[in-house]
C-alpha cells in the first residue's frame, strides 16, 4: 500500500464535485462550444471542452479520473464533427492524465500555474491532433499553422482564467 | 503480479483506453470508404444520440437568440429607417423600369431556349433551413440543421443560397441533419472555369478555404473569373456560382500543379438560412433520359460536344443546318463516306498554294516546263 505523508498535495487538496456539476459543467461548455460558432465564427479557434478537461482533471488530481473524463468529452466532442470519433478523445485523454499527474505535483491554484498550464496544454492538444492526424490517420495534408495555434493558445488562456475562477466556487473539499 | 498492476495501474488504465480508441479509430476508418455512409451503424448512432442530446438546446438558443435580434432590430433600433425607407422606394421604381425591360429579353430568351430546345437545367425543388449549431471546431467545418429526414431530406443533398453553392448533407437524422461546408478538408465538388472552360476539382482545406490543386500553370486561369459547378460530382448540378478565383500559386508540396484559391460566393461564416436541394434525383433522371435521346440521336454531335466543352481553345462554331426551325435534320455519314474528309473553305485571293490550283501529280510530266505560275 503505498504510504503518504500528511503534506501529500493530493492528501489534501483533492476536490470533488457534486455529480450534477460534473455532467452540467462540461455538457454546457460543448453546447456553448457548439452553438458560439454558429453566431460568430471566429470563435471556432476557442476550446471550451479543453478547459473542462483541465479544470476537472486538476481539481481531482486522479490521473484514472483525469483521463476518463478527458476520454468522455473528447469523444463526445467528437460525435459533433464530421471526423472519426476518437481522434479528440485521443488528444484529451492524454491531457486529461497529464493534467491530474501535473495537479499532484505543482499548486494548480495559483492563478501563474493556471496561465502556464492552459497555454502549453493549448499547445499540447495542437501537437497531439497533428500527431494523430498525421501518423495514425495518414491525413498528410493535415499541418500545423504556428502562428494559428499561438493565438488559440493565447485566446483559450484569457477564457480559461475567469471560468476557472467561476468553477471554483462548485468545488468541495475531500 | 498484483503488486506491478497496483503500482503501474494509472499508466495501465491510460494505455487501455487509448488502446481502446485507436482500435475504434481504426475500424472507422476501415469502413470510411463509402462516402454516402462515412460512419458505420455504431458510429452513426453514436453521433445520432449526440445531437439528439445537443439540438434541444441549439433550437432553443437559436430561437432566443433569433427573438432578441428580431426585437432589437424590429422595435428598438430603428435609426434611420425613414430614409432608407425612402432610398429603397426609390430604388423599386428603378427596378420596376429595369424590370420592364428585362422582361422582353426575357421572353425572347425563352423562345430561343424552345427553339434551341436547351434542357431545363434550373428547376430544383428545395427546403428551407435553419443554421443552429456547428461542430464547435475548426478542424470540421460542419453545420448543424433544423430539419432532418422527416422534412424530406437525404444524405449527399447539395445545399444552396440563392448566391451559390454551400455545400452537402452528411448526416441526415430524424429532426436535424449535418451541412458539410465546401470548406471542410473532406469536401469537394467538380467545377469549371466561366471564361476558359477548364474543369477542375475543388476542395476545402484545413484552415477554412476552397482551393483548386489539380490544374498545372495556365496563362489563361486568371485572377477574378467565375467559378462554377460542372454537375459532374453528381451532387451540385451544372451552372451554380462558386465563387471567383482569389489567387494562384505554385503548390510547393505538389509541383507542378498550381494552387487556386477560390473566395467563395456565399460567406460561408455567416449563414443563417440556406436551401436544400430535395428535387435533384429527379432533374439528374430527367437530364439522363434527355442525354440518352440525344446520345441515340445525334452521336457524332454528342462526341463533338463533350470534346468542345472539355478543350477550352476550341470554339463551338457549328451551326444548325437549318437555322429556322433550330433543328439539324442532317443524318451522319457512314464511316467510310467522303464526307467525313474536312474540305477546306474556298480562298478569297487563289495564288499557287491554294486547294486545286496545282494540277494533279498524275497529270504531270517528267522533264516538262515549268507551268506559268498564275498570281
Amino acid at each position: 500500500m503505498a504510504m503518504r505523508s500528511y503534506t501529500s498535495r493530493s492528501e489534501f487538496e483533492q476536490y470533488r464535485f457534486n455529480p450534477f456539476i460534473t455532467v452540467l459543467v462540461p455538457f454546457a461548455l460543448l453546447l456553448i462550444q457548439a452553438y458560439l460558432p454558429s453566431l460568430f465564427p471566429r470563435l471556432l479557434i476557442l476550446d471550451l471542452p479543453l478547459i473542462a478537461v483541465i479544470f476537472f482533471a486538476v481539481a481531482r488530481r486522479n490521473p484514472i479520473w483525469g483521463a476518463v473524463t478527458g476520454a468522455c468529452i473528447g469523444l463526445f466532442q467528437d460525435m459533433l464533427t464530421g471526423q472519426p470519433v476518437g481522434i479528440n478523445g485521443i488528444a484529451k485523454t492524454i491531457i486529461g492524465y497529464a493534467a491530474s499527474s501535473i495537479g499532484l505535483q505543482v499548486d494548480v491554484e495559483n492563478i501563474t500555474t493556471r496561465v502556464l498550464m492552459n497555454f502549453g496544454f493549448s499547445w499540447l492538444q495542437s501537437g497531439l491532433l497533428f500527431l494523430i492526424q498525421h501518423y495514425l490517420l495518414g491525413v498528410v495534408s493535415y499541418k500545423i499553422s504556428f502562428l494559428h495555434e499561438l493565438y488559440r493558445a493565447i485566446f483559450n488562456t484569457l477564457v480559461a482564467i475567469p471560468v476557472f475562477l467561476f468553477l471554483d466556487r462548485a468545488k468541495r473539499r475531500e | 503480479m498484483e503488486s506491478f498492476f497496483s503500482r503501474f495501474k494509472n499508466a495501465l488504465v491510460l494505455i487501455a483506453i487509448l488502446l481502446a480508441q485507436t482500435i475504434a479509430l481504426a475500424t472507422q476508418i476501415d469502413r470510411a470508404a463509402d462516402s454516402s455512409h462515412p460512419d458505420g451503424p455504431k458510429v452513426r448512432l453514436l453521433r445520432l444520440w449526440a445531437i439528439a442530446l445537443i439540438s434541444p438546446f441549439e433550437r432553443v438558443s437559436n430561437a432566443t437568440g433569433r427573438g432578441i435580434r428580431d426585437s432589437w432590430t424590429d422595435y428598438i433600433y430603428l435609426r434611420n429607417v425613414r430614409q432608407q425607407n425612402l432610398d429603397l422606394q426609390k430604388q423599386v421604381d428603378r427596378l420596376r423600369l429595369q424590370q420592364a425591360a428585362l422582361a422582353q429579353d426575357a421572353l425572347e430568351g425563352q423562345r430561343l431556349h424552345t427553339l434551341l430546345d436547351f434542357r431545363q437545367n434550373y428547376a430544383v425543388a428545395t427546403v428551407a433551413a435553419q443554421v443552429i449549431g456547428s461542430s464547435g471546431t475548426d478542424q470540421s467545418r460542419l453545420l448543424t440543421l433544423n430539419k432532418g429526414s422527416k422534412a424530406g431530406l437525404r444524405p449527399d443533398m447539395a445545399v444552396i443560397t440563392p448566391t451559390g453553392i454551400v455545400g452537402k448533407l452528411r448526416d441526415v437524422f430524424p429532426d436535424t441533419s449535418q451541412l458539410l461546408l465546401i470548406s471542410d478538408p473532406t469536401a469537394g465538388a467538380g467545377v469549371i472555369f466561366s471564361s476558359t472552360r477548364i474543369h477542375a476539382i475543388l476542395r476545402g482545406s484545413q484552415v477554412g478555404r476552397i482551393q483548386i490543386g489539380n490544374l498545372t500553370p495556365d496563362s489563361r486561369i486568371k485572377p477574378g473569373e467565375t467559378v462554377l459547378t460542372s454537375g459532374g460530382d453528381g451532387v451540385f448540378q451544372r451552372g451554380l456560382p462558386v465563387g471567383t478565383i482569389e489567387s494562384i500559386v505554385l503548390d510547393p508540396a505538389h509541383q507542378p500543379y498550381t494552387l487556386i484559391t477560390v473566395r467563395p460566393a456565399v460567406d460561408l461564416n455567416q449563414l443563417d438560412e440556406v436551401l436544400v436541394v430535395t428535387g435533384m434525383a429527379a432533374l439528374e433522371a430527367l437530364d439522363l433520359t434527355q442525354q440518352q435521346q440525344d446520345l441515340a440521336a445525334d452521336p457524332l454531335a454528342h462526341a463533338a460536344d463533350i470534346s468542345a466543352e472539355r478543350l477550352p481553345s476550341i470554339h463551338d462554331d457549328k451551326a444548325p443546318a437549318n437555322p429556322a426551325d433550330g433543328t439539324d435534320t442532317a443524318t451522319p455519314p457512314p464511316d467510310n463516306s467522303t464526307q467525313l474528309v474536312p474540305k477546306p473553305k474556298p480562298v478569297i485571293h487563289p495564288d499557287r498554294y491554294s486547294p486545286g490550283a496545282a494540277p494533279a501529280a498524275a497529270e504531270l510530266t517528267p522533264g516538262a516546263p515549268k507551268p506559268k505560275e498564275n498570281l
